[in-house]
């Protein structure tokens, strides 16, 4: 039994759709391309050009909802499905396009470069609960022209797992489709075996700008997996109640899998957000709010409710740097998107707001994914009867380490956590320096950067692919391409 | 042949699989191998590969407990071998080891115990509740090079004195290094009754009783 938390009713559930519904059809949603306009349109919804609106009716969405795939995979570069989107499977990768990184001597937020993102993703890399890569941060040396396809680019060279990407413009989510296709085998191997998705963010409250609108029609015609990133901001950019944002959320989200599946039915699509609450102190977006995590939760109760692929960013911390405040946020939320049964939950290694992404934050939130993938795992029956072999021949002595049912058995019972947290005795702490959790972190960063290797790349797909990273550089005024370390 | 016996052997103690071990050691016999080889050059290889492993964090202490299980399955039948042939093991030191009077907890003493066995010293377990008198007695008999004692009750604690003090009386404190443990011990509590060692827990009681021994 996979244990699960639940913080709607179904009544409620469907009452956040009624509203949604409601909303897309009488209050419209503000759609800023001329081709998904005239797509809607088409398709039998009300379109107000002069202001950008369109009146959605319910009985189009549910057509749209029904040509959505229930659920597809992400695959590696090895050809094999390691992400499956769909039912209450559970993931979870690095937190994506964060401005900064934490340097880990200074604890500056220092602007990311090119060989601050190969570190991240060498050490997300090696670590067995990140399922996915995401382009962690973009590379502030690079013309922002470029700066999507570059951190797709970097996260290639140094990654065979699937990645959670986005892009910036129009033209360049085309040049990234094919970058990826090269690892495919084309375009029509890359919709068949996607090795990425694509976030894809509506305007809150309720507009899909013209590039956002652009994105959801070039992703469902190229067939490369959408992520929808609606993120309501609760008492700032959508209603300041739970259940508020949530209807909001809903109405984004259905809006944009109408437009998505009018433009290539059956394309895969995601219900993913990024919500927030408005902190009313600061005017912050506090992701590691627990309202935020309960709002995330509910919103993928609705996705799940009509059969959908769900995402979410969990596991993120506002905390300027790897404390206790990052744990504890982090940690909590992991866990509750985890318990939401959440296919992809984004957000580890990030702090400040999902401005600043850490390494060694990655490795201390990889326990904490360990752990809550461990709980959502739930608890097995491993023998024929529960404890009364095991007493077998124990008598009245504490001997059952000495079973060889406790050798086989403890690894599938219990997650084991790497040195990063301390379960050795006061004596071993002393003796090893007294570190805490942000020291061994960082010996733990080292550790795994030391063991790093390549993923194998054929030469002539890497060959393919700089050539074309590197024209593109040129286009964008670059003369060559920043060293990588 | 012999090689491919020594790596059984090695094997039995990774797989912490005490009938495999035994069945070789008789095999060793059988076949006229020397019992002091078999068990250096058969069964420690594996145990040092176990606590390397362990060591690294690669294994675990089922591994450790029932590499140290088969072990003594394996000893148990070269060791007569090896007295019959006027032979004798070599090993780090003579260990023995218990919890004290009054005090019935074994896990923390037996993890010590078996990490010392695995370790290379012979180790002479007296269990749980273990009167002052039979540490001495045993310590006597066996000429132990450490005596340590396990309490896990800080009103059992009491009693490490007055080993230590037995020990004394009996002439043997001289001859004998004092380890104690035990969730309320420390190191000043070690001080104050003059014992000679102290550890937090298992693999370093390993780490001081090779130091005491070093001396």
């Amino acid at each position: 039994m996979q244990p699960k938390l639940e913080l709607l009713s179904p009544d409620l559930i469907d009452h956040v759709l009624s509203e949604a519904f409601y909303l897309l059809e009488t209050h419209g949603v503000k759609v800023q391309d001329a081709q998904a306009r005239r797509l809607l349109g088409e398709a039998g919804a009300r379109v107000d050009e002069a202001n950008e609106v369109v009146y959605i009716p319910e009985t189009l969405v549910r057509r749209a909802l029904e040509t959505v795939p229930r659920e597809f995979y992400l695959y590696n570069r090895y050809g094999e499905p390691v992400v499956r989107y769909g039912g209450d499977a559970v993931h979870f990768d690095p937190g994506s396009s964060g401005v900064h990184i934490l340097d880990p001597d200074t604890l500056e937020h220092c602007p990311s470069r090119t060989p601050d993102l190969a570190r991240l993703v060498q050490v997300a890399e090696m670590l067995p609960q990140y399922a996915a890569q995401s382009t962690a941060v973009v590379c502030n040396e690079v013309p922002k022209a470029i700066g999507d396809l570059y951190r797709l680019y970097i996260v290639l060279l140094y990654s065979a797992k699937p990645i959670v990407t986005g892009a910036f413009s129009v033209p360049t989510a085309h040049y990234m489709f094919d970058m990826l296709a090269i690892f495919a085998g084309g375009r029509e191997n890359l919709a068949q075996k996607p090795l990425a998705v694509f976030d894809i963010c509506p305007s809150p409250p309720l507009i899909w700008s013209e590039f956002g609108a652009r994105g959801l029609v070039d992703l469902a015609r190229a067939r490369v997996p959408a992520q929808i990133v609606s993120m309501p901001l609760a008492g700032a950019t959508a209603p300041v109640t739970i259940l508020g944002s949530v209807v909001q959320h809903a109405a984004e989200s259905l809006s944009g899998i109408v437009i998505h599946q009018l433009a290539g039915p059956g394309a895969p699509i995601v219900w993913g957000g990024a919500p927030a609450i408005f902190d009313m102190r600061h005017g912050t977006t506090p992701m590691g709010a627990i309202e935020t995590a309960m709002i995330d939760v509910a919103y993928a109760q609705v996705g799940k409710s009509l059969g959908l692929p769900t995402h979410t960013y969990l596991g993120a911390s506002d905390a300027k740097v790897v404390d206790a405040q990052a744990g504890l946020e982090s940690g909590i939320t992991a866990v509750i998107g985890a318990l939401g049964g959440i296919n992809m939950i984004s957000g580890a290694g990030m702090l400040d707001f999902l401005a600043c992404q850490s390494a060694e934050k990655l490795v201390v939130d990889a326990e904490a994914i360990g752990m809550a993938l461990r709980l959502v795992e739930g608890i097995k029956v491993h023998t024929d009867t529960l404890a009364l072999e095991m007493f077998a021949s124990i008598g009245f002595r504490g001997d059952f380490l000495k079973q060889k049912m406790t050798r086989h058995l403890f690894p599938k019972e219990q997650y084991l956590p790497s040195a990063v947290l301390d379960r050795g005795s006061i004596r071993a702490w002393e003796e090893s320096g007294r570190l805490d959790t942000f020291a061994r972190a960082r010996a733990r960063v080292q550790e795994l950067l030391a063991v790093y290797q390549r993923p194998p790349i054929d030469p002539d797909q890497e060959r393919e692919l700089r050539a074309m990273v590197e024209r593109l550089a040129r286009q964008a005024g670059m003369d060559s391409l920043p060293p990588l370390m | 042949m012999t090689d491919e016996l020594f790596r059984a052997m090695a094997r039995s103690i990774i797989d912490g699989d005490p009938d495999a071990a035994a069945d070789l050691a008789k095999k060793a016999v059988e076949a006229g191998i020397d019992p002091l080889e078999a068990i250096n050059k058969g069964f420690v290889p594996g145990v040092d590969y176990v606590g390397e492993q362990y060591g690294k964090g690669e294994m675990f202490l089922p591994d450790l407990v029932l590499a140290g299980e088969a072990m003594k399955a394996a000893v148990a039948v070269l060791e007569p071998e090896i007295v019959r042939q006027g032979s004798q093991r070599q090993t780090l030191g003579v260990v023995v080891i218990g919890t004290v009077e009054g005090d019935i907890h074994d896990i923390g003493k037996t993890l010590v115990a078996t990490m010392l066995s695995v370790s290379g010293f012979r180790v002479y377990d007296l269990g749980v509740d273990v009167p002052v008198a039979t540490f001495v007695e045993k310590a006597r008999e066996v000429s132990a090079d450490i005596v340590g004692m396990s309490a896990l009750l800080t009103t059992t604690m009491v009693r490490q004195r007055d080993v230590v003090e037995a020990l004394e009386d009996a002439g043997l404190r001289s001859q004998v290094k004092v380890m104690v443990g035990g969730a309320p011990v420390t190191r000043a509590w070690a001080q104050e009754i003059g014992a000679d060692g102290y550890s937090e827990d298992a693999i370093g009681a390993v780490a001081v009783a090779k130091q005491l021994l070093a001396k």
